[in-house]
């Protein structure tokens, strides 16, 4: 890689001026009850490497993407990565589905049971994600109040519980659907709103929620929530709290076969389609006589309803819930589980839900910086990569160039 | 009537707080059409600057004037500069892409300015230091309207003035509205766009600084999440008055402040934060052009 002096001296200016910029918040920090003040100068070297090294680094790769678009221009071909690439060629397909379904079977048996419990976590957002993804990653309808949908799911099974004794078996139903009937609630009056007033309502949908479940403490307990929650049943049979996680488990991995099925299904249906159209251009999709209105309900509700299904298992696995697990941040993770993978495409939301939920629990240390890492997730993906880790393959047809015998003929 | 006196100031206190906030958003707005996320965290950076300069000058033993004239200063450099560089990072890259994508990348600088004051600095609530003292000639009124509510509201009259002249008259100001009405023909008549896109970031995230100050040495805490629930309101009481209208900012963020303060003393406090979200929902859904707006149609 050539680094000229100017990119070099352009990035020592950068790394100078964030130095000046992080100088008050970075440096010093004061305790106004003891009245010290700390300056913790090593920062500013901290700050000057890193945003100095940053700097460069985003100056290759920009310069790497501009050189591979001009010479992908020619071929302007979206190309599939490995994995998908393995996943359609059928020797490998079902070999690598074998494996890694038995490989997620024998998961809690291999690991601990304090494993399988952090895997069903990530096989939560997975669901979850797949969930956003139809509304956000194929219909192109920005939603920051997805959260409210989980929060549904889970306090309608911890107050149907509560108040009717229904057990999780039969709540899951019914918080899907309350999910979804919230889905269409919120998706009648934002239908005409266009994407960042409908980014805005959504978010304040969310939080309308979340602060309702915190106030009306005579509907939802308010701030201290709703415990003792009953894990689900199998038959009636009693079961260790081992036993429990590990059948949590794999209802988990049910549902994640499920919610894959459907909403591949989904995707490559013609209501799918009419989603990738509105995503692409709202104004020739009504143009080409699709039913706006019903389109984007059936996002919203189909989207909402996986949200609404696993709230409800959240609510069994914890056997608590309180408002403060359905904050704004939550829907903020899920999204960059979304944006990360590539939107619209399954393999790569399930791969960064993966990544995203596994590696702050096993990087402990790093969990601390969960949050912030997040956030720039979101906007490097934006500049650096918009079509995420694994980009959704167009259905393309490829025309072979081979003259028919009619076409002969015709020339003749 | 005291009662109601004391509700309507405090109403066009908090309204005055929110228009020095709901200027940035909706000059933005009216120049890239975008909704700037990370602006309720440029005001808490606006805030945290104030209070670090602050606490750290009076703990050196400076005078209470010099305290106030360098840490507002200083609030106004760090945030415009803060304003200043996410726009570099975070939007200009983006502005020939699809809508969606410098939305979602608002969001994320949003939440990574947030979680780097909680890393830098510390979760906990913060006391700010009182900086508007008590003054004597208010005494016969106290318990109606306090020294920093009359702080507040004449510094924001004096800066919602200022501003208004500088639109009106500067060249900048005149090139921000030139841009705001039309960017492709700005650029034809030769205005920088990239220049009077920065400038209006700057300027933005210097008002938000101001009101950061101003509501943290009133409130008397800060705490790194403050931006959000600032932002969101600020946000509304932009899109209530017309967002990318000046002057429908600071009446949209009037009007909701004294909404806020009579729902609040009449009715209950528990959920003033959903009156806000409600308000929000409800303009959006049937008027989205909001007070002042113009109606946007668009031709194919």
């Amino acid at each position: 890689m050539m680094m000229t002096v100017k990119e070099i001296k352009k990035s020592l200016l950068v790394s100078l001026w964030f130095v000046f910029l992080t100088f008050p918040i970075m440096v010093i920090k004061v305790n106004p009850i003891e009245r010290t003040v700390t300056w913790r100068w090593s920062n500013v070297l901290y700050v000057a490497v890193g945003s100095f090294v940053i700097s460069l680094l985003a100056k290759a790769w920009l310069v790497r993407k501009a050189r591979a678009a001009g010479r992908q221009q020619a071929a302007c071909q979206a190309r599939a990565s490995i994995l998908q690439e393995l996943l359609h060629r059928p020797g490998y397909r079902y070999p690598l589905i074998i494996m890694f379904s038995g490989l997620a079977l024998a998961f809690p048996h291999l690991f601990s049971t304090y494993q399988a419990n952090i895997m069903t976590t990530a096989l939560m957002y997975i669901v979850l994600g797949l969930g956003l993804n139809i509304v956000v990653g194929v219909a192109g309808l920005l939603d920051l109040g997805y959260v409210a949908f989980y929060a549904i799911g889970a306090y309608s099974y911890a107050l149907l519980n509560l108040n009717f004794h229904l057990g999780f078996w039969a709540a899951l139903p019914i918080g899907g659907l309350l999910a979804a009937l919230f889905g269409l609630l919120l998706g009648f009056p934002v239908l005409r709103l266009r994407g960042d007033y409908l980014a805005i309502v959504t978010l304040g949908f969310g939080e309308i929620i979340r602060l309702v479940l915190e106030n009306w403490n005579a509907f939802s307990k308010g701030p201290s929530g709703i415990s003792n929650i009953p894990r689900p049943g199998f038959f009636g049979l009693e079961m260790s709290l081992d036993h429990a996680m590990i059948y949590m488990y794999y209802l988990m991995i049910g549902l994640v076969l499920l919610t894959v099925f459907v909403v591949n299904r989904l995707q490559h249906s013609r209501l799918g389609r009419a989603w990738l159209a509105l995503r692409e251009d709202e104004i020739a999709c009504q143009a080409m006589g699709i039913d706006k209105t019903r389109i984007k309900l059936t996002a919203f509700a189909l989207g909402a309803f996986w949200a609404g299904l696993v709230g409800v298992i959240f609510a069994a696995k914890t056997t608590f819930v309180n408002p403060a697990s359905f904050t704004f941040l939550e829907s903020a993770i899920i999204l960059a589980i979304v944006v990360l993978g590539g939107m619209g495409s399954i393999v790569g939301v399930i791969c960064s839900a993966l990544i995203l939920t596994l590696l702050p629990e096993y990087l402990r240390a790093l969990s601390e910086y969960r949050m912030l890492a997040f956030g720039a997730i979101l906007v490097a993906m934006m500049i650096f990569k918009p079509e995420g880790l694994i980009a959704a393959v167009r259905r393309t047809y490829r025309f072979h160039e081979r003259k028919s015998v009619a076409a002969l003929q015709d020339d003749e | 009537m005291d009662y109601f006196i004391e509700l309507f100031l405090s109403g066009l206190t908090r309204g005055s707080i929110y228009a020095l906030i709901a200027l940035g958003y909706t000059m933005v707005y009216g120049i890239i059409g975008l909704i700037n996320f990370a602006h309720g965290e440029i005001y808490m950076i606006g805030a945290f600057t104030s209070f670090i300069v602050a606490t750290t000058l009076s703990i050196y033993g400076f005078p209470l004037a010099a305290i106030v004239v360098v840490a507002g200063v200083a609030a106004a450099i760090w945030s415009s500069a803060y304003g200043y560089t996410v726009e570099k990072i975070a939007y200009k890259p983006l502005r020939h892409a699809p809508r969606l994508a410098p939305l979602i990348s608002a969001i994320g600088m949003s939440i990574l300015l947030q979680n780097y004051v909680l890393l830098a600095q510390t979760s906990d609530f913060l006391a700010f230091p009182a900086l508007i003292p008590e003054f004597a000639f208010m005494e016969p009124v106290a318990h109606i309207i306090g020294s920093s509510d009359l702080v507040i509201l004449i510094t924001t009259a004096v800066v919602m003035l200022a501003l208004t002249l500088f639109i009106k008259f500067t060249r900048i100001g005149k090139a921000m509205r030139a841009t705001a009405q039309d960017r492709t023909m700005a650029l034809l008549v030769g205005i920088n766009v990239d220049r009077v896109i920065s400038a209006t970031f700057i300027l933005g995230s210097a008002l938000a600084a101001i009101g950061g100050l101003l509501i943290a040495s009133h409130i008397g805490q800060i705490n790194f999440a403050i931006g959000f629930i600032a932002g969101i309101k600020a946000f509304t009481a932009a899109v209530l008055g017309g967002i990318g209208s000046i002057p429908g900012a600071v009446l949209g963020s009037l009007v909701l402040g004294l909404t806020e303060s009579f729902a609040t003393g009449y009715v209950s406090s528990d959920y003033e934060d959903v009156f806000a979200f409600s308000l929000l929902v409800l303009i959006l859904i049937f008027k989205p052009s909001g007070l002042l707006g113009k109606a946007d149609t668009k031709k194919v």
